[in-house]
């Protein structure tokens, strides 16, 4: 719950940062850090246009989108304090929510009849289809290396998986770096500032969503942001319950010790979100889409340099070749 | 009391052919309910006491030493033994159950025909049905092999007699036709499995088993029992009869085919697997490599099909995969002496038989009702049936959602099950099996996504949208009788969603009295997890209610403008210019290319075209089994017919290969070949 709540404190500031960094390299002022916030906000007061075509789906997959978002959040680890919602294998249903939640999406775009939502719609229902398997692949990495199923036990224990962790560490990064540009429709799959409908893959399919339901899309789409980014930023957190554990017998105060560990660890948390955001931002300003057709290929990449990270731990940890 | 049912039963059937008209309906329902009844009694004791009882501990040895049920009927030829174990049991249920739905949406469902059909061709439907009910059960419950393989033979005649009921269709009597063969592949590969266990033990029974297996190698047989089983079941390479028959057949006995009768087939394997003794390791290996391609495959097949329900049986055979990967898995565990990994495993494989059975009915249910209002079943004519369907939309929708495992429904928790079983087994075995695994956590992901993008391309092109092809819709067609049976199974997939316990814990108890996979860990059911998935099944439910609740308050006093849907500012948009089927399946086919072997005729505009001409575009994707299949049947045609110049007609040529042959076989003597 702790991750879920320090997540969204970071959504407040996280598309925001990406967009100053944007305007900022592009050589322009660009809005204040909350002025997408004030824009859903907005759109939350704003009603509704409908096209005559969509029915009960349209409606529903907003609301499902954004609650599988919110659940997918409650799992999110944090090391330190003893996660309430984790349970071994968590990271099954973790994705399995997401996905949930973009089979609704997908059908609500399908819902509108326009061609070009179809092709959105058709898009993201293929690049979900080919990261998945990046995304099983890594996290049953890290249930090897560190010998447990739910995510917080593997984050906790990650550190202390032996002198490969940094290896692993960095190919995982890399990876849910990836998976999460991806899976929020970025660079170098999408482009969010496109303007033709022909080459989106997400904005497309938002086309005919206004009002409230766009506003519970955009929010869902942002905290899905920081959802990845608390991922990542749990491969920085030095401080976890092994840790907490040695120190609290040394010390007389195990309580302020731990309350300062969570304290650190809550920084770390929040500074890797905001470099997360930056680098995001970097990296759409000076780096080209790709060509839609190649995507496939790109992403198919991800799965192979997730076997590779695997092979290598079972190299590393097990002696493969005596 | 049991020598008074079974004759009861059988004339009951042969009632149904002279009760007239009206009656005739309600009677088959009294005696299906009837059958239901008297099987499911026993049955329900069997899978359930253990849980009543007080030996029941979890955490304890856990060994419930429970007699089978035994009926034995006296007739004139000698007597038949129907015997329900736990594991009979269970397939039972979930047979009685499916039967049950499917007759009682036959009544909506068949209406249609009253004026085309004649009375005596319904009453060949329900007889056929009634038979099939009685062979399914007592194939779940004869052990003895002879009776077993006529019961397995009555199966597959009134399945085909099902299947015919639109025979008046051409194609729909080869589909049969093509099916009875395969059938009896299946047939003389088992009875071949059955005598090499008689040559063995003396006796020709599934009993006798596990004296065979003692004394002799365990793959060998079972690799010819899972072989004919495997063609009732739809493993591939011998699927190729299953995607033709479902969608020939009228929907509610492709739902009790696809749900309930290929089951069999797994049930077939999971009885020879009780009596395996060693070689674990080989058959689980065989059956993960199997399953992987059969579950891959399957789903591939089923992305580029354009007819609904094509569709949803070639998704069939995606499921028997992944429950055909639960079976891997389990033989695996059995293999390296880990109970949890057996436990989840089996478990998991069983759990998907019965959540299959569950929303592979109710889709194909949906795709009936879909049939019947629109009369087509090809999804590119359809579209936009969401809004003279709602209802048969919306449950399909549930459908959907259970059948691409996604929680909160049903389908989640048995992919959970397997999903934990091949983590856990990452670090349990040598470095090659973790591997494996790992390979088979790449399938099942890849099986997800894929069955994803195949059913929301079903869903999203057949009931979103506007329609493509003016049709006229007949919602009136669709009544509440049909709505009623998918309902009540909507709402056990629902239960068993929120509620895993209450499946799992008969279920594992079941795989762990009947493998006796070692010490069983003292969480053997999981609780603390599957108590979480259900805590965030219901927090789903309860999230997405809240959201609709606050966002249906603040559009309260706004009022919402309708329009037209955003044309990118093009105004003059027609229903025809909507992604279709083969255009939301067009990039994955051109991925999977090598494997779909998709053939497409269509010549772009050149340049010199100033007045281009209509254009069409044909698209058509072969199953690369039916066409080997198709080659193999024409090279045995080839070969056969070369043969034929033997048959000359002339009594003397015969009377020549007589003497030959005997000469033959003089010769083979003296050589003492044989």
């Amino acid at each position: 719950m702790t991750g879920a709540l320090l997540a969204i404190v970071s959504a407040i500031f996280f598309p925001g940062i990406i967009l100053r960094v944007k305007s900022i390299a592009g050589g322009r002022k660009g809005p204040g850090i909350l002025q997408p916030w004030k824009n859903i906000f907005l759109l939350f007061r704003k009603s509704s246009v409908f096209s005559t075509t969509t029915s009960f789906v349209f409606r529903l997959a907003p609301a499902v989108y954004f609650a599988t978002i919110c659940c997918a959040l409650m799992l999110l680890p944090f090391p330190g304090i003893p996660s309430v919602m984790g349970f071994e294998g968590d990271f099954i249903l973790f994705a399995y929510l997401l996905a949930l939640g973009k089979l609704l999406f997908i059908l609500g775009a399908m819902d509108t009849g326009s061609s070009f939502e179809g092709m959105g719609a058709n898009r993201e229902a293929l690049y979900s289809m080919l990261t998945e398997p990046a995304f099983f692949i890594l996290f049953g990495t890290l249930a090897l290396l560190s010998g447990h199923l739910s995510m917080q036990d593997i984050f906790s224990h990650f550190q202390f998986a032996g002198e490969f962790s940094l290896i692993t560490g960095a190919i995982a990064i890399y990876l849910l770096v990836q998976i999460a540009m991806i899976e929020n429709s970025r660079m170098p799959v999408d482009d969010p500032k496109t303007h033709l409908e022909l080459t989106m893959v997400h904005e497309v399919m938002i086309l005919d969503y206004s009002g409230v339901d766009l506003a519970l899309i955009q929010t869902g789409t942002n905290l899905k942001f920081v959802l990845y980014g608390g991922l990542i930023a749990n491969f920085f957190m030095p401080v976890n319950t092994y840790w907490l554990s040695a120190t609290a017998a040394v010390h007389s105060s195990p309580f302020t010790v731990q309350m300062l560990a969570v304290l650190v660890n809550a920084l770390i948390f929040l500074v890797v979100q905001a470099v997360f955001s930056a680098a995001i931002g970097l990296m759409e300003s000076f780096r080209a889409r790709k060509k839609l057709a190649k995507n496939p290929q790109f992403i198919v990449t991800l799965s192979s340099i997730a076997l590779i990270g695997f092979i290598l731990v079972l190299l590393l940890t097990r002696n493969l070749i005596r | 009391m049991e020598q008074f049912f079974i004759p009861a039963a059988v004339l009951g059937s042969f009632l149904i052919l002279v009760v007239p008209g009206q009656m005739r309906y309600y009677f088959t329902l009294a005696l299906i309910l009837f059958i239901i009844l008297v099987t499911s009694i026993p049955a329900a004791i069997q899978f359930f006491s253990p849980l009543l009882t007080t030996e029941f501990r979890p955490g304890s040895e856990f060994t419930v030493s429970l007699t089978s049920t035994n009926w034995t009927f006296k007739g004139y030829l000698g007597e038949l033994r129907f015997t329900i174990d736990r594991l009979s049991s269970f397939f039972i249920l979930i047979t009685n159950f499916t039967v049950l739905t499917g007759i009682l949406y036959s009544r909506g469902y068949l209406k249609a025909y009253a004026n085309t059909k004649n009375p005596a061709q319904f009453a060949l439907h329900n007889f056929s049905y009634i038979w099939l009910h009685f062979s399914m059960l007592a194939v779940l419950t004869l052990r003895d092999g002879l009776s077993f393989l006529i019961a397995w033979e009555l199966m597959a005649v009134s399945s085909f007699m099902l299947i015919l009921f639109e025979a008046e269709k051409r194609a729909i009597l080869k589909t049969a036709v093509n099916y009875l063969v395969q059938m009896h592949i299946g047939f003389v590969l088992l009875l071949f499995a059955f005598l090499i266990t008689e040559s063995g033990t003396g006796q020709m029974s599934f009993d006798a088993l596990p004296a065979y297996f003692s004394s002799h190698s365990n793959i060998g047989l079972f690799v010819l029992f899972f072989s004919g089983f495997a063609v009732k079941a739809g493993f591939m390479p011998f699927h190729t009869w299953l995607p033709e028959a479902h969608p020939a057949a009228p929907s509610h006995v492709s739902a009790v085919m696809s749900g309930v009768m290929i089951k069999m087939g797994i049930y077939g394997i999971f009885r020879v697997l009780t009596s395996i003794q060693s070689d674990w390791y080989t058959i689980g290996l065989v059956l993960l490599i199997i399953s992987a391609l059969t579950g891959i495959l399957g789903i591939l097949f089923s992305t580029v099909q354009k007819d609904l329900k094509k569709i949803l049986a070639y998704s069939t055979i995606e499921n028997i995969g992944i429950i055909g990967l639960g079976i891997g898995l389990g033989c695996i565990g059995m293999a390296l002496h880990n109970p949890v990994i057996a436990v989840l495993g089996f478990t998991g494989s069983l759990l998907h038989v019965l959540n299959h059975s569950l929303f592979k009915s109710l889709l194909f249910y949906g795709a009936g009702s879909v049939y019947r209002a629109t009369h087509t079943r090809n999804i590119e004519e359809l579209g936009g049936l969401v809004h003279s369907l709602p209802r048969t939309a919306g449950l399909f929708l549930f459908g959907t959602v259970a059948i691409c495992a996604l929680p909160p429904l049903n389908g989640f928790i048995s992919e959970f099950l397997l999903y934990a079983g091949f983590i856990k087994g990452l670090s349990s075995g040598n470095e090659y099996l973790s591997i494996l695994f790992l390979l088979i956590i790449l399938t099942l992901t890849l099986i997800g996504g894929m069955a994803i993008f195949s059913f929301s391309r079903a869903y999203g092109i057949s009931f979103l949208g506007s329609p493509r092809k003016e049709i006229h819709v007949q919602p009136e067609t669709i009544t509440r009788d049909m709505i009623l049976p998918q309902l009540l199974v909507a709402f056990i997939i629902l239960g068993i969603g929120l509620m895993p316990m209450a499946a799992i814990a008969p279920i594992a108890s079941l795989v762990a009295n009947t493998f006796h996979p070692g010490p069983i860990p003292s969480n053997l059911f999981f609780t603390d997890v599957l108590n979480k998935l259900s805590l965030f099944g219901l927090l789903l439910i309860s999230l997405v209610t809240v959201i609709l609740l606050l966002r249906s308050r603040l559009l309260k006093n706004r009022k919402p403008e309708y329009g037209p849907t955003w044309g990118c500012g093009y105004t003059e948009g027609t229903a025809r210019q909507q992604y279709t089927g083969a255009s939301f399946s067009g990039n994955l086919s051109e991925l999977a290319q090598p494997v779909l072997q998709n053939h497409e005729e269509f010549r772009p505009i050149a340049t010199e075209d100033i007045f281009p001409k209509k254009r069409s575009l044909h698209l058509q994707t072969t199953d690369i089994f039916s066409k080997g299949l198709g080659m193999l049947t024409d090279l045995s045609w080839l070969v056969l017919k070369k043969l034929a110049r033997l048959q000359t007609g002339n009594i003397r040529h015969y009377i020549l290969y007589a003497f030959i042959f005997i000469l033959l076989i003089f010769a083979l003597l003296y050589l003492k070949l044989i």
